[in-house]
């Protein structure tokens, strides 16, 4: 239940930042439809896969706890943290890589370009990174259920955290369902 | 809520597995489609098709993942107020840029 709530909360939260994105991609369609010529899709899509695959490990994990089986609920788990990792390093490349063409706020270049690009880019960098934070809490959270899953702490009759730590990392993908085409597919 | 909810046996899982399983290669389909979308240009009608797969994504995500579905109706309830809160939200920002 508190879960929830604090899940209700993260979604007034981002669809905050969605309303930026709304906003400002009506008045500058343009501007946002060249900044957005910028991001590559190969890599926006590999993490889409990425978060989906590691969002059905969680249900796994938390299948193999269900079904009393340690081993399944540690061997997906762990998966879903190295799907987490990689999601990461991916996300790591893609914004060296716009470090690299000077694609960062405030930098020479980017003071050059039109108001419109100026702010696709940061609205990009602030929900990338704010979903990035989130993964970085996620893959603590999961790793501490690991543990916790390794000691026996949960189990069979008591999974609560587990499905609760689950609930937070679907989120995480169900955010990131919304970032993908709104930055890396669509702009007309 | 998850307390209340007692389908521990293996024959749970037999049935939850592929379920899952089938799932996440349905939202890997739609997942292809959001790009094959981006092939076509057709104008302000993409967002829309984009947005709307992924809301189809995210309804699957919450429903069967979440497991929104076996929550008790008070959750779901409060889930479709916030949605329906940023729906609100973003409408009448429109409205308000729109017509300014």
């Amino acid at each position: 239940m508190g879960m929830w709530i604090f899940l209700y909360s993260e979604l007034i939260l981002f669809g905050g930042l969605f309303l930026l994105y709304a906003v400002y991609s009506n008045r500058y369609p343009r501007e946002f439809s060249m900044a957005a010529k910028n991001l590559s899709q190969l890599p926006g899509a590999l993490n889409t896969v990425v978060l989906l695959t590691s969002s059905l490990f969680m249900v796994l994990s938390t299948i193999g706890v269900r079904s009393d089986s340690r081993r399944d609920a540690l061997l997906y788990l762990g998966g879903t943290i190295i799907c987490a990792l990689i999601f990461l390093v991916i996300k790591g490349f893609e914004w060296h890589a716009k470090y690299e063409h000077g694609l960062i706020p405030n930098s020479a270049t980017m003071l050059e370009k039109p108001k419109g690009e100026m702010i696709f880019f940061s609205l990009y960098f602030i929900l990338t990174g704010l979903h990035s934070i989130h993964v970085l809490i996620g893959i603590f959270l999961l790793s501490l259920m690991a543990w916790w899953i390794h000691r026996g702490k949960l189990s069979k009759e008591n999974y609560v955290y587990l499905e609760n730590s689950g609930l937070y990392w679907h989120f995480v993908d169900l955010i990131w369902i919304y970032i993908f085409p709104l930055f890396y597919v669509v702009v007309p | 809520m998850t307390e209340t909810r007692t389908s521990n046996d293996p024959k749970v899982s037999a049935v939850l597995f592929p379920f899952s399983v089938g799932i996440w290669l349905f939202l890997l389909a739609l997942t292809g489609l959001t790009l094959l979308n981006s092939l076509f240009n057709l104008g302000r009608l993409n967002i829309w098709i984009a947005l709307s797969i992924s809301t189809c994504k995210a309804g699957l995500v919450a429903i069967f993942f979440m497991h929104l579905k076996d929550e008790p109706p008070f959750i779901q309830y409060v889930f479709l107020l916030s949605l329906a809160l940023v729906a609100i939200f973003v409408g009448f920002t429109f409205f308000d840029v729109w017509y300014r």
